[in-house]
């Protein structure tokens, strides 16, 4: 089973990719909170690219690709032709450093980090290739 | 799409938030909660028909925790459906905030406080 999504940079895109995933993943044994937890990681994850990579640019666009197979897996493809994002760089702020300072973001990524199994960052050509990897219990 | 209403209830403000909450529609949760921690009243916030919060809307709640505590302010939450609850549980987010199951409890905690 293989889902995709083309979809231009609006937050307001963010139900519709939100639908896209729900939709997908009925096909998949899951139960409603784990399919709940995919649909928010694949949501963090687009909208970063939405918001910090292609400045919610509606004439730009996002792929979402969903691939359920083998069956004890589910991987999601996000890609974008933006910002690149620098996983490698990235460190992950502390729970007490976000509270001091009181800002509004920084929990995305670590949702995703603790939903997911393994998350990949890669360029290809001009695309900016983010590959989130959900392992199924048997 | 998210519908957030705010009441005045005695010497409480209660906000009751239903739909879903994400990096478009956090700005609502942050007006809400922003008025309510101004007014400094102890805050009771319904979630029983949040349906979804993705890191935008949890990041509001969290900006608000610093604060709060320094204004000794209560805040509240109850009625998380089980798909909401295990998200702030991922963050762990029940030892930062208060979370009751239902009005009556959360009542009962604010006027406690």
């Amino acid at each position: 089973m293989k889902h995709k999504l083309t979809i231009a940079c609006s937050k307001a895109n963010l139900t519709k990719i939100r639908q896209f995933i729900s939709e997908s993943l009925g096909e998949v044994n899951l139960n409603e909170v784990e399919t709940h937890k995919m649909i928010l990681a694949v949501d963090e994850i687009c909208a970063n690219m939405i918001i910090h990579s292609n400045h919610c640019n509606p004439t730009r666009k996002i792929d979402v690709i969903v691939e359920a197979e083998p069956a004890n897996q589910v991987i999601f493809i996000i890609k974008d032709r933006g910002i690149r994002f620098d996983f490698n760089t990235y460190s992950e702020p502390s729970m007490d450093e976000i509270i001091s300072s009181k800002r509004k973001g920084g929990v995305g990524l670590m949702l995703v980090k603790r939903i997911m199994d393994k998350i990949e960052f890669s360029t290809d050509k001009n695309y900016n290739i983010c590959r989130l990897t959900k392992r199924l219990s048997p | 799409m998210v519908e957030i209403n705010a009441i005045t209830q005695g010497e409480h403000e209660l906000i009751s938030v239903k739909g879903e909450i994400d990096a478009s529609s956090s700005i609502e949760l942050d007006n809400a909660l922003k008025e309510a921690a101004e007014s400094g009243k102890k805050i009771l916030i319904d979630l029983q028909e949040l349906d979804y919060i993705s890191s935008a809307g949890l990041g509001v709640f969290i900006s608000y925790l610093e604060d709060l505590k320094k204004n000794n302010t209560q805040l509240v939450i109850f009625g998380l459906q089980e798909k909401v609850q295990e998200v702030f549980s991922i963050l762990g987010l029940q030892h930062l905030m208060t979370i009751a199951d239902s009005k009556q409890e959360a009542e009962q905690l604010l006027n406690e406080a």
